[in-house]
């Protein structure tokens, strides 16, 4: 029989499957050939130093969106908020870097810090509101994705806009942006953030794995009565636990205006990589480690897409489809594990 | 004086405003009462508008002035026969709601964008050759002062929401489907118990659920926007979702918590033209829903409470 972890391995890669034969098959009845699609695909993705820098790129946020909500599945909260946490962290980052002047080495750090706070605070009323008082943290989180959404776009419009949509650049001390990686990804707009992502990974790890704390949370994520009955407080472990997915989700949007934009423009809807991170935290069964590759994997899946219209005249919307499909496949990961079983015993 | 001369121009807009929200919200109500969390409105509304779209531009020719209610028809079957894929998972296979919900609305908008593409060759599609055009009811719109804020230039479409609505309650609440809808998401063990079938309810409400999301994102496209694209249906269905939890998961509440936030949102493109709200920055407008729908829940304005087996799928011999 498989073990559990055997099962955590295949469930996602049997979905990754799934998501990608859906695509070909509506590749295929749509009449395109879905070699060449996929080749498309894979040469956006990596076919050259360019397009590896910005797949790099893209996986930077999707990585941190994914830790910020693992982190709070770990301890069985579902934080549906990484979109509104970005915007607030973005537009804490950019400001900070627009107002300030100081060196790089305390600016930088700093403006990445006031982003996870900002990220912080955006998830502390859902985790204080659950806590206190008992409300699904799912449907505030998403009213407070629309209040990010609007508010962030009231504050560039009334004090921070330079032109058209878009704030003032940040000072050149809170970029992530280097000459060096530029050159040596031909041009790509990838920026040592990647760093910062695996810091983040690293940190959640830590935290979860190695620290009384890190063990507290998966506890209160078990079973919260059991916590309780061995002491342990409920309630400021569902704080804590929002406090640090948020701050991620905050850094991701650090990310963002730090590094790929170097600004912030008015959104007219969401960036997606609040829900694209449930995406990667679902994947990367919730850990660190996983969440890392499984924001690799849709890095390049979104990076790729964009060559596939001129290519293979495929429209790029198709990867949406298919990572939905991927999605609805391990959050269906009961009915995989019933299919495999099933199909061993009926070899034996 | 000037209230009045505000309500009767705004009215209208509140009106046709509020109606795609009332229909997805009361879809909301169906699947929720029945223990099943919606997050994928907003995608079986995007559903609704392409759909409602697309007929209309493929049968403009065909069936003429029929043809935005034919559109309407058409949506709300294509959205809930979409909403299966979220019974399917949710009921069937045991998967999380919100999870199996997040999937829904992104699919919707790649496929609706997808196949935009592939029939018109661009991510929005022209205009409607038959939209839905706003009336001015005969009689009632004579009525001082009331007769030009609710019946002069608004759609039927409105008129049907508020009536669904009813019509939704008595379902609910005086019939013997809806008195099994509601157990199952109270207490399924307790229904299974008495022999009622929870997934074959539980399916039913979804698929509602779909149907009127579809009819509410049709709505919307036939009235407002009157082309499809990626941003036609920017939130509607989270908003629908907050009206469901404003409005206590009941069918007239959420009714009322849509046409409140109608009203915001109307407020937030005209209320510039009157002195009282020149000065309120459009920010605290737009909000305005989202922040209620939390207060409502903190249990500042009285408590919102959930049916009770929300969220949770049913295992037959579990406790």
């Amino acid at each position: 029989m498989f073990s559990n972890r055997k099962f955590n391995l295949l469930v996602p890669l049997f979905s990754i499957l799934l998501g990608f034969l859906v695509g070909a098959i509506i590749m295929v009845v749509f009449g395109y050939s879905p070699i060449d699609g996929y080749t498309a695909l894979w040469n956006g993705a990596f076919g050259n130093a360019y397009y590896t820098g910005e797949t790099l790129r893209q996986s930077i946020p999707l990585a941190l969106t994914g830790l910020s909500i693992a982190f709070a599945f770990r301890s069985g909260l579902f934080n549906i908020g990484a979109e509104g946490q970005v915007f607030v962290g973005w537009l804490a980052a950019v400001w900070f870097g627009i107002t300030f002047d100081l060196p790089a080495v305390i600016h930088l750090p700093l403006s990445i810090l006031v982003a996870a706070l900002a990220g912080a605070l955006w998830a502390f009323v859902p985790g204080l509101l659950k806590a206190t008082r008992g409300v699904h943290e799912v449907v505030v989180t998403i009213m407070m994705n629309y209040i990010a959404l609007h508010v962030s776009n009231h504050i560039i419009r009334a004090y921070l806009l330079e032109s058209g949509s878009r704030t003032y650049r940040i000072n050149e001390s809170a970029s992530l942006r280097s000459e060096f990686l530029t050159d040596f990804f031909s041009g790509s707009q990838i920026h040592w953030g990647f760093i910062v992502a695996i810091i983040g990974a690293f940190i959640m790890w830590f935290i979860l794995e190695k620290t009384t704390y890190g063990y507290e949370l998966r506890a209160v994520g078990f079973n919260p009565h059991a916590a309780r009955y061995a002491g342990m407080s409920v309630k400021k472990n569902i704080i804590m636990a929002m406090l640090i997915a948020g701050g991620f989700a905050g850094i991701a949007g650090a990310m963002e205006g730090l590094g790929t934009f170097g600004a912030m423009h008015t959104h007219a809807g969401f960036s997606n990589l609040g829900f694209d991170g449930i995406a990667v935290a679902l994947l990367g069964a919730n850990t660190a480690i996983g969440s890392v590759l499984a924001a690799l994997l849709f890095g390049a899946l979104k990076v790729g897409s964009l060559s596939m219209p001129p290519v293979a005249g495929v429209p790029s919307e198709l990867v949406e489809i298919v990572i939905a499909i991927i999605i609805f496949f391990v959050a269906s990961s009961y009915i995989i594990r019933w299919a495999v079983l099933r199909f061993k015993k009926e070899e034996k | 004086m000037q209230i009045i001369d505000l309500l009767q121009s705004i009215m209208p807009m509140v009106l046709f405003y509020s109606a795609p929200l009332i229909f997805t919200a009361l879809g909301g109500v169906f699947s929720e009462r029945s223990g099943v969390i919606n997050i994928g409105l907003e995608g079986l509304m995007v559903m609704g508008a392409f759909i409602g779209i697309l007929f209309n531009l493929t049968f403009a020719e065909v069936f003429g002035t029929f043809t935005p209610w034919l559109s309407l028809i058409a949506a709300g079957i294509v959205a809930g026969i979409f909403a299966m894929m979220h019974a399917v998972a949710s009921v069937s296979f045991r998967a999380n709601q919100v999870v199996s919900g997040v999937a829904i609305n992104m699919i919707a908008v790649g496929l609706g964008v997808f196949l935009t593409r592939e029939i018109y060759g661009s991510g929005q599609t022209a205009s409607i050759a038959e939209p839905f055009y706003t009336r001015t009811i005969p009689i009632l719109s004579d009525i001082p002062i009331i007769g030009e804020m609710f019946f002069s230039g608004t759609y039927y479409t409105s008129y049907i929401a508020i009536l669904l609505a009813v019509f939704v309650w008595f379902v609910l609440f005086k019939t013997s489907f809806g008195l099994r809808l509601r157990a199952v998401g109270e207490h399924p063990m307790a229904a299974d118990t008495n022999g009622i079938s929870v997934t074959k309810i539980r399916y039913i409400g979804v698929i509602l659920s779909g149907v009127l999301a579809g009819l509410g994102g049709a709505t919307y496209a036939l009235t407002i926007s009157l082309n499809f694209s990626a941003m036609t249906i920017s939130g509607q269905g989270f908003m629908s979702l907050a009206a469901v939890i404003f409005g206590k998961w009941h069918p007239l509440g959420a009714m009322g918590a849509a046409i409140f936030f109608g009203f915001a949102q109307a407020l937030s493109v005209v209320g510039r033209n009157f002195p009282i709200f020149a000065d309120v920055p459009n920010v605290y407008l737009l909000i305005a829903p989202y922040v209620l729908t939390i207060l409502a829940l903190a249990g500042f304005i009285g408590r919102a409470e959930s049916p009770r087996a929300l969220g949770d799928p049913y295992v037959k011999g579990s406790r």
